[in-house]
């Protein structure tokens, strides 16, 4: 591609990009985001390719086949869509690739067996899938669509646009003013107003000259969390963008990208991207001609979860071992070697372009006055439709769970949702219906964190969930201070005492006194964040917790030492279903006849009630 | 001490009576000026703190706002009310207490400290009777900041986190100056200095450093 030397030419190219797509040239996208890739997807794009060649078609009907970033509905991959017709093909597999090629990219047949269908309705096109229907993307609006290794795809979609502007029509100051303006809040967990950030670090360079930097936090270390992997592999030049206008307002020249190991294709992509934009002279020296010198470079996380947090991350790519610092002096004004650093997440700033684009006022309206815009979650746990969705703010929770989440699979019933992943809160069934933005989640006690929605259900015990976030905690801390390093142990020993039947009720108030100290005395938020979990279940489901301590019973089923396993033999139709995926080979039981379990063999896996479809396995 | 610009004085309180810190003091630094007694366990004078042991909380206050904070790095802003003993303060001292008198159960001065808020023993599991470190790097840092050679260093992370030389074994960048012992608060150092020098006599050469 030409150099891109001043911004009347990036217009020039995106129209002409845009142009070429309109020939009428068919479109194959396949997903090869995690979860279609998990699945498969890379040997279905590759039978693409195959297929393609091998038909040797005519160039009107040869297909462009484009490998993308997660369509988000990754429970169905993997996924293939078609362009003009909008189709939408779920659970491709390798082997339905000729067939695809023969009829739907040859003739325009549509094959049925390929197309979703729930509760008896088929559907052709993803617009009309309930899942996708209440979503509105604005930071993942390019993901899945555009091929994220294309840097003209991602031009033809209007990236760099809002940068464009920003050169050609504001100062550094409106663009932070227009940012205020938006109301846009950190998505890394603590929502602080983006503006207001980038305000305070560019008065802090106005009073000490010199450096100052713009960090993108792609740490994502939240169990089950996955929305900034798919923007920095699906859409990295939302990343890159968002970057440079931060540059452009505080007069950066210097950023760094924190992307932990774990995820290669994010390093990757963004790797390739930022070399394709310093090529076409949208990074690096003179952007777009405009004098204007901005670059960035990625590290590499190892992996810690602590590392996500901004000192220790910014003690991490000095070099340092990665240990969170006090921090009486906010890193605005003293963060990477001591210099102003504005540390902003991958989803924050892959919102920035949009904001620029259509102005801050347009964003402020979305969502709620004090949340606004909207907010990608990866949904996991308990949940039909497993993916990753982005919706207002302001939504109800139930609107995610049940409406696109498609609830709970099974006979199972929605227990709870645990938003802000290690960090946030247990959010009961009886409140449903919150909203989900950041004012009204912390007020019953939980948090919106960085986007994590974990769905539980009614074989979900709260003690041993409120273990589970301890436990990754008590690894994940860097041991510096003493109220993190001894009392995640400690808070750990009460709940395991809990889960054996032991303790007793003084021990609910004691544990509750301790979470106090460790609240209060951590160093940063890893460890004063951490009693969150223990808290709000014991809030809204003390009774589960009493039910162990008292009656050492654990109602979900789940706490080895207080459970065995009963079959219903009235409700048992002896299908056998049970017994041959008992992994102790300890069910037996005649065809056709109520089924037992040998108590003696039997490890309390839970196995045989997961999957048990008429509900015969009791726990007491 | 540490430097002082004496042109300006920040004005606040500690425990209701007014004090005075010059620029660049800390809470801890003021209450020490005015004789005001608050536990610490990870600081020295000698070298940066860092605010790991939180045993030297305090409660900042102003109008509803208030914030538990650690002396030792805390700097007073203009009209802060400190208070070195609130519940709030004394509920982590006493929690960080019972829990270092497991994590240390041999160390006499984690017994006294413990002992000064009415504990005598621990609920929680000691895993080494023997222990005496809190692992509050004081050693590590007066070794590298003051010494200047870095001999030991704190390894591993989280629940495994130890003091020790690299590879554990003997360092011979120790110049058995023996400041770490002097700065241990817990005399956990005094057992393991041979471990970090190894056997002196067999050095070759004259000088310790390499
Ligand atoms: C233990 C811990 C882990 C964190 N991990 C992340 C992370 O993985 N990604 C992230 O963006 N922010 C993370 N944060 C929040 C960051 O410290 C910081 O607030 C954020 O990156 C600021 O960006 P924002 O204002 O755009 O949200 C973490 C915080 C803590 C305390
Ligand atoms: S709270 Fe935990 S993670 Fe944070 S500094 Fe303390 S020990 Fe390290
Ligand atoms: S040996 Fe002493 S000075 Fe060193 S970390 Fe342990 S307690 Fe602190
Ligand atoms: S990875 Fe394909 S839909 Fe998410
Ligand atoms: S003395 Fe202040 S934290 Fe240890």
């Amino acid at each position: 591609m030409e150099k891109i030397t001043n911004i009347e030419q990036l217009d020039l190219l995106k129209n002409s990009l845009r142009k070429a797509r309109e020939s009428g040239r068919q479109v194959v996208r396949v997903c090869l985001g995690p979860g279609c890739r998990a699945q498969g997807a890379d040997k279905v794009a590759a039978a693409f390719r195959n297929a393609v060649r091998q038909q040797g078609l005519p160039v009107k009907v040869e297909p462009l086949i484009k490998e993308t970033g997660c369509h988000g509905f990754c429970k169905e991959g993997p996924l293939v869509t078609l362009e003009p017709s909008g189709l939408f093909y779920s659970r491709v597999k390798p082997d339905d690739v000729e067939e695809i090629v023969e009829k739907t990219i040859k003739n325009n047949e549509v094959i049925s067996r390929l197309l979703y269908s729930e509760n008896g309705t088929v559907y052709k096109s993803a617009q009309e899938i309930p899942f996708y229907k209440m979503q509105k993307k604005i930071a993942s609006r390019n993901v899945g669509d555009i091929d994220p290794l294309s840097i003209e795809d991602a031009i033809a979609n209007g990236a760099y646009q809002a940068v464009a502007k920003a050169f050609a029509s504001m100062t550094p100051e409106q663009v932070i003013k227009d940012v205020e303006v938006s109301g846009l809040r950190g998505r890394g967990g603590a929502g602080f107003p983006t503006g207001r950030k980038w305000r305070s670090a560019a008065d802090a360079v106005k009073k000490h000259p010199g450096p100052v930097y713009v960090v993108c936090n792609g740490d994502e270390g939240d169990p089950g969390a996955f929305m900034d992997c798919v923007v920095m592999e699906g859409d990295p030049h939302s990343v890159i963008e968002g970057m440079i206008i931060a540059a452009y307002a505080l007069g950066a020249r210097q950023g760094f990208i924190y992307v932990r190991e774990e995820y290669p294709f994010a390093i990757k992509n963004l790797t390739i991207a930022m070399e394709q934009a310093r090529s076409a002279g949208l990074l690096g020296a003179n952007i777009m001609g405009t004098g204007f010198e901005f670059d960035i470079r990625i590290n590499r996380g190892a992996g810690a979860y602590v590392c996500g947090e901004s000192t220790a991350l910014f003690q991490s790519i000095e070099g340092k071992p990665g240990e969170p610092r006090a921090k009486y002096i906010r890193s605005v004004e003293r963060g990477l070697w001591d210099r102003p650093t504005v540390l902003n997440n991958v989803e924050t700033l892959a919102n920035i372009p949009v904001i620029i684009e259509n102005g801050g006022e347009w964003f402020s309206k979305i969502g709620p006055p004090n949340s606004t815009g909207t907010k990608a979650f990866s949904l996991v746990g308990k949940v039909k439709n497993v993916g990753l969705v982005e919706v207002p703010m302001g939504v109800p929770l139930s609107t995610i769970v049940e409406d696109i989440g498609g609830g709970i699979p099974g006979k199972k019933s929605f227990k709870a949702v645990q938003t802000g992943g290690p960090s946030g809160g247990c959010i009961p069934y009886k409140l449903k219906d919150v909203s989900v933005d950041f004012d009204s989640l912390t007020k019953i006690g939980s948090i919106m964190g960085s986007g994590g929605m974990i769905v539980m259900d009614d074989r979900d015990c709260v003690v041993d969930v409120a273990r589970y976030f301890l436990r990754f905690l008590e690894e994940e801390s860097c041991g510096k201070c003493l109220p993190c390093r001894l009392g995640l142990e400690a808070m750990l020993e009460f709940l395991d005492n809990f889960a054996q039947g032991k303790g007793s009720l003084e021990d609910i108030e004691e544990l509750k006194s301790l979470a106090k100290a460790v609240q209060d005395g951590a160093l940063c938020a890893l460890g004063g964040s951490a009693p969150n979990p223990m808290l709000t279940t014991l809030e809204y489901f003390r009774d589960e917790y009493e039910a162990h301590i008292i009656e050492k019973r654990c109602p979900a089923g789940v706490c080895k030492d207080l459970i065995t396993f009963h079959i219903d033999s009235e409700a048992c139709t002896g299908c056998g279903l049970c017994a041959s995926n008992c992994p102790q080979a300890c069910i037996t039981g005649e065809d056709k006849k109520p089924h037992e379990i040998s108590q003696n063999a039997c490890t309390r896996c839970g196995t045989c009630m997961d999957l048990c479809k008429f509900s015969a396995i009791t726990v007491s | 001490m540490k430097e002082i610009n004496t042109k300006k004085l920040i004005n606040f309180s500690i425990n209701g009576t007014a004090a005075q810190a010059k620029e660049g003091w800390t809470v801890l630094d003021t209450a020490r000026n005015m004789g005001i007694y608050i536990p610490t366990l990870c600081h020295h004078e000698a070298v940066e703190p860092i605010g790991a042991c939180r045993l030297c909380v305090v409660e900042a206050r102003q109008g509803n706002w208030s914030k538990v904070v650690v002396s030792c790095m805390y700097p007073p802003f203009e009209g802060v009310e400190i208070f070195t003993d609130s519940e709030r303060v004394k509920n982590v001292r006493r929690w960080v207490l019972e829990m270092l008198l497991a994590q240390c159960p041999a160390s006499r001065e984690i017994k006294a400290l413990a002992a000064e808020y009415g504990l005598k023993s621990t609920r929680f599991k000691i895993k080494n009777p023997e222990e005496q470190c809190i692992l509050c790097g004081l050693c590590v840092r007066v070794c590298a900041e003051v010494v200047g050679v870095q001999a030991i260093s704190l390894g591993s992370r989280g629940v495994l986190k130890h003091v020790s030389t690299p590879y554990m074994v003997p360092n011979k960048a120790c110049i058995a100056c023996g400041s770490c012992v002097s700065v241990c608060p817990t005399g956990a150092m005094q057992t393991r200095l041979d471990k970090v020098r190894g056997d002196i006599s067999q050095r070759t050469g004259h000088g310790f450093a390499h």
